[in-house]
């Protein structure tokens, strides 16, 4: 392997053990030591001035009292089981309200293309807290929707959507949307219009083509985009306290009130490092799933 | 080397210094300052104050607790400065630089003891009471004029929570609050630290949970001023500063504060410095001007909340020196009661508890 390949693989990998691999390490550090009252409020420390003394007693007192713990409430599994369900309802509604705007880009004429594209990215401009508390507004009991379904008489009294898991969705959806175009959208624009015309010559209806052509070649795209929609949906925390009112149980709720009202870091730790497995084995066995079918299809 | 480092980080603090003005940083609860005094504080001072505000304990006490929050003055409530004295989270005040502390109540300095013993770390900003604000005309309108605004039943008992759920009730998202309120209605010690006792609250809000539209602890002040809802279970001053708002906004919402004649919660917010504040010379100087008679009651005719100041009493306003819900007279007062932290065990309960009451699980 000559200097330049390696120079070129060396920040992805760095970018991965700074930013992932060690704050992921710290945090299963904490997850397995004991809560305290202290400043930071767990025990044992590190102490590295102590040398490889210092990390032996360490070690010594660590256990994993913390994941057994988890077990032992059934608020843990029941919060991680909504929030996947939450994750899984909000991807399929993003993907269904995401790809007919994708593909509507992707048809559009290429003069038009780059502002679409830019009024799909302009929401971005603004701060993501203020998008979501301006759904507040919309959404209240006198809120903006509300009092247009009033005026226009589709309803008498009005609705109750703010607090509810109805709102969480509105916000999810609207929040990740973009996050589902563009990939969809990268692999519908360099997608080979001469395919669909030998369809329609070998007498396919446009309706299959699209069925038959159009959707798999786009495959890549559409799981591009659910796993960014899916991923950080699960741990969401911003979208459902301000959306959700205090019924709709997610993980990243469970983890906020073991950081502050428990003060317990080192369970909430292992709730985050939980999180974590169950994201990432799933993921993990994917990728091998198409690595294989990949190595099938040549 | 590392002597060196310090010497480094010195002389940068040292150039840095010289180019920016001083700074104060303040850490203090929502709606709870008149801003005029902030741009006073820097007018005789000369400090820049860079203030910001939270809306509930845990979130101070977990940015203490993790260190390095970059504050000069935070403001915890008594129980909770207590458990953060404990973990080593404040330093000693240095009296000699607060002259003003001799403006002190001794009514409110012997009750706050019990958190600070000694007053070494900490003073005391505003107190109150945790009671019931409603909507008078909305709350009479579905439970008649002899609604029963001054007692727990109004917010415990299913049958008049039934009939106000639809004009909206708001209850304080604080567990150490509405726990022990919720005790002390069905007669047990409102501090109690027994998990056995502490669960039975859980039956009381479950048979009113349905009833609640939200658990939110700042929310409630424009809700209340707006007439979005008819009661909120919150801190009296904020319910004070709802009915204000509405009188100002002239919306035709008339609303009172009662501290529950069973009894209610007394807490003290207090100031301290953290440990690792950046300056802590300019937090003594912003205690000792917060601790001045006239600011301090600057404060209180703004935010309708009894402040620990003694002196302070002659600056204030009629409407919140003889206000019972702000000064409450002497037969409230004996009915009031303190509470303590909580073990780590007990608040693991308490907290789960208080999960199960929101979300139902």
């Amino acid at each position: 392997m000559n200097i330049r390949r390696l120079l070129i693989m060396v920040p992805p990998y760095l970018w991965l053990l700074l930013l992932f691999l060690v704050p992921f390490l710290i945090v299963l550090k904490i997850s397995l030591s004991d809560i305290a009252l202290a400043i930071p409020p767990y025990t044992p420390t590190l102490e590295i001035s102590e040398g490889w003394r210092g990390i032996t007693t360490f070690l010594s007192k660590l256990d994993f009292e913390n994941f057994t713990f988890l077990t032992t409430d059934d608020l843990y599994w029941k919060a991680y089981l909504s929030s996947l369900q939450i994750a899984a309802i909000a991807t399929l509604l993003t993907l269904l309200l995401g790809y007919p705007i994708a593909y509507g880009m992707a048809q559009a004429a290429p003069e038009w293309r780059a502002t679409l594209m830019m009024l799909v990215i302009l929401p971005f401009w603004t701060s993501f807290l203020i998008r979501v508390y301006s759904w507040m507004g919309i959404l209240a009991n006198e809120g903006y929707l509300n009092q247009l379904l009033l005026w226009i008489g589709v309803i008498d009294t009005p609705l109750t959507i703010l607090n509810t898991p109805v709102a969480v969705y509105i916000g999810i959806v609207y929040t990740y949307m973009p996050f589902m175009i563009l990939p969809i959208y990268a692999t519908l624009e360099k997608l080979d219009e001469s395919l669909l015309e030998a369809a329609e010559d070998l007498g396919c209806s446009r309706i299959s083509a699209f069925w038959l052509i159009t959707v798999p070649l786009s495959r890549s795209g559409i799981i591009a985009g659910s796993f960014l929609v899916f991923i950080p949906t699960i741990g969401e925390f911003v979208i459902p306290s301000l959306l959700g009112g205090s019924r709709t149980l997610m993980i990243g709720k469970v983890l906020w009130e073991e950081f502050f009202n428990n003060r317990d870091w080192p369970v909430a730790s292992a709730v985050a490092v939980v999180l974590l497995l169950i994201l990432i084995i799933p993921i993990i066995l994917f990728q091998r799933n198409q690595q294989k079918q990949q190595e099938a299809g040549q | 080397m590392r002597n060196h480092l310090m010497t480094m980080t010195a002389t940068l603090a040292l150039v840095a210094g010289a180019a920016a003005a001083e700074e104060v940083r303040v850490y203090n609860w929502s709606d709870y300052i008149d801003e005029d005094l902030l741009t006073k504080f820097e007018e005789e001072t000369g400090i820049d104050l860079i203030y910001d505000v939270f809306d509930s304990n845990e979130l101070l006490e977990t940015k203490m607790l993790a260190g390095g929050s970059g504050y000069d003055v935070v403001v915890p409530s008594g129980t909770f400065l207590q458990r953060q004295i404990s973990a080593g989270a404040f330093q000693k005040l240095d009296k000699s630089k607060l002259p003003n502390l001799d403006n002190m109540w001794d009514m409110v300095r012997e009750r706050t003891a019990q958190y600070d013993p000694g007053h070494e770390y900490a003073i005391t900003y505003m107190w109150g009471t945790t009671g019931i604000g409603v909507n008078v005309g909305e709350v009479t309108k579905r439970l008649g004029e002899d609604a029963p605004i001054d007692s727990l039943e109004l917010i415990f008992n299913p049958e008049y929570m039934e009939k106000l759920a639809d004009c909206g009730v708001h209850f304080l998202d604080a567990p150490a609050e509405m726990i022990p309120a919720a005790l002390n209605y069905i007669g047990e010690d409102p501090n109690s630290h027994d998990p056995e006792v502490i669960e039975k609250a859980g039956e009381v809000f479950g048979a009113i949970r349905p009833y609640i539209q939200k658990f939110h602890s700042s929310e409630y002040i424009n809700a209340l001023a707006n007439g979005d809802i008819c009661v909120a279970v919150g801190w009296s001053g904020d319910v004070l500063q709802a009915r204000d708002r509405a009188a100002e906004a002239d919306n035709n919402v008339e609303i009172a504060y009662n501290a529950p004649k069973e009894g209610a919660q007394m807490w003290f917010d207090m100031m301290a410095i953290p440990v690792d504040a950046p300056n802590p010379d300019g937090a003594h100087k912003f205690l000792n001007f917060i601790l001045d008679a006239k600011n301090m009651a600057a404060a209180s005719n703004y935010v309708y909340f009894a402040n620990g100041n003694k002196a302070a009493q002659e600056y204030l306003l009629d409407d919140v020196i003889n206000d019972p819900a702000i000064y409450p007279n002497q037969e409230t007062m004996e009915k009031l009661f303190t509470t303590t932290p909580y073990g780590a065990k007990v608040q693991r309960v308490v907290t789960r508890l208080w999960t199960r009451i929101k979300s139902g699980t």
